[in-house]
């Protein structure tokens, strides 16, 4: 479970997030949306720590990320997978060395059982045979199945993934929404997914929080989300023509 | 002056918080091979240009005929031991060098790596850059060394095939007066230029935000910063040392 309290955070004399509280349940594919600017991504940074928030807490299963010290907060990070934009994987390091570099830096396993457990997350996003790939070398879904592999290679309790469907095609951007969803009921992980993308709300979204100019607007069930009464929300999802006619 | 606290702030960051050393290992080896293997060519290429123009320029200058020729040589060795190799090939190098390590960094910046880095608790500063700083303060003063060596080297031979001096002359003359200091203080240059070559470098690209534009300007940067820096400590360690 991680909650969030009251997060502010100002670039100078612009406030990105404006006191958003909130709560991602285990085992739930928790989706945070809103249009471009509005705060989405600064949040996601706060809740990983790569952004000091102004004020508020983050606690992950009650432990307070902010307020810990570098071993706790060293702790939590590594029950932490994150799924970057443009998926982070290292230039210089192949498929496998990629997926099995927090195995690497983080545990003391022997050499075999590192290369077995990065075959083996390969193999769940089914990249068995992409092991000895240069990044470069992979197609951008490839790259996000990657870094999905390389997010879960710790078992991690929590997964944040930050636009997993940007610049993909709209087939491949559904069979990465569903490995998320797989992966987040096969492990019963807190997963929050920043996005814009209408059909992933459809697709995989269980809880969802709306933002808007920095503000949280509406949190709720992905099956309520049409009648939230909100009228930001509102326009934001008929904005999408499939909506539309999903409406009438 | 904010951005000289920063850079020492950031230096701090390179020995906070570091991995196992294990870790380090590896990654120094890759970088000793990046960067002294892949400069070894530019840098004799250069030098021994830089020795022959020295030994021709000083020939012709040196027209009184009181004065003996093996000065020619004389000449050719100090102004390579003592300015022209490490200086000129650390210039050399923060071209090369710098400009890679400010430009790589930058890209990983740019494209979350860092970030992916943190988020997994590692100390990104000190895993990408406390590397680089050691490969380059290792393997500098052996580019250094070979780069005076060949300095003279060329000199020996633009002198003896333009015919300014003969090769008995030009030995004579790098056995004159030779004071084994200067090749100290050219390892102590070097040290102090590669130490601030990598960091001042490492500074520039890993601060860097937003895009590929930005990239090469922190790389352009890293390359201009890092020779002010090695013109005014070679002032400063001149002062200190030879004075």
């Amino acid at each position: 479970m991680i909650d969030i309290k009251n997060i502010t955070k100002s670039f100078g004399d612009r406030q990105v997030l404006a006191g958003i509280d909130g709560s991602f349940k285990p085992g739930d594919t928790s989706l945070i949306i809103g249009g471009s600017g509005t705060g989405k991504s600064v949040l996601l940074k706060c809740m990983i720590g790569l952004i000091a928030p102004d004020t508020g807490e983050v606690l992950y299963d009650g432990r307070n990320f902010l307020t810990s010290d570098l071993n706790e907060q060293k702790a939590i990070r590594r029950e932490m997978g994150v799924l970057f934009q443009g998926s982070a994987l290292f230039d210089s390091k192949t498929v496998l060395e990629n997926v099995r570099f927090p195995l690497d830096m983080l545990t003391e396993q022997s050499e075999s059982e590192k290369v077995d457990r990065a075959q083996e997350c390969l193999r769940r996003v089914g990249l068995e045979n992409a092991g000895d790939r240069m990044p470069s070398e992979i197609s951008g879904g490839m790259k996000k199945r990657v870094g999905i592999a390389r997010a879960i290679v710790l078992n991690p309790k929590y997964l944040f993934c930050d636009e997993p469907n940007s610049g993909l095609d709209p087939l491949t951007s559904i069979k990465i929404d569903q490995l998320i969803s797989e992966i987040t009921d096969e492990y019963q992980i807190t997963t929050v997914v920043i996005t814009h993308d209408m059909n992933s709300m459809m697709e995989i979204g269980e809880q969802i929080m709306f933002l808007y100019e920095g503000k949280k607007l509406w949190q709720g069930d992905s099956s309520t989300l049409t009648k939230s009464g909100v009228n930001e929300l509102n326009e934001f999802i008929n904005a999408n023509k499939l909506i539309r006619e999903m409406e009438k | 002056m904010s951005r000289i606290g920063s850079y020492f702030l950031f230096l701090g960051t390179l020995f906070r918080n570091r991995e196992k050393l294990s870790v380090y290992l590896g990654l120094i080896l890759n970088e000793c091979t990046s960067i002294g293997v892949g400069s070894i060519f530019i840098v004799a290429l250069v030098n021994i240009f830089i020795g022959a123009v020295t030994c021709v320029q000083t020939a012709y200058n040196l027209t009184n005929p009181f004065v003996p020729k093996y000065i020619i040589a004389l000449i050719v060795r100090d102004s390579s031991i003592l300015e022209l190799a490490p200086t000129l090939s650390c210039i050399v190098l923060a071209g090369k060098v710098g400009s890679n390590i400010a430009s790589e960094l930058g890209t990983m910046r740019i494209t979350e790596q860092v970030d992916a880095l943190e988020v997994m608790g590692i100390n990104s500063s000190s895993y990408l850059i406390l590397p680089k700083v050691i490969a380059s303060v290792l393997m500098f003063p052996l580019l250094v060394i070979m780069a005076a060596f060949l300095a003279i080297l060329g000199g020996y031979i633009a002198g003896t095939l333009a015919g300014v001096i003969s090769a008995e002359e030009y030995v004579n003359g790098l056995r004159f007066d030779y004071k084994p200091f200067g090749v100290v203080f050219a390892l102590i240059k070097t040290v102090v230029f590669a130490f601030l070559i990598s960091t001042i470098s490492a500074f520039q690209g890993y601060n860097v935000s937003g895009g590929a534009l930005e990239v090469g300007a922190a790389s352009t940067s890293a390359v201009t910063n890092s020779c002010i820096a090695i013109v005014a400590a070679d002032f400063v360690l001149t002062q200190l040392l030879l004075t």
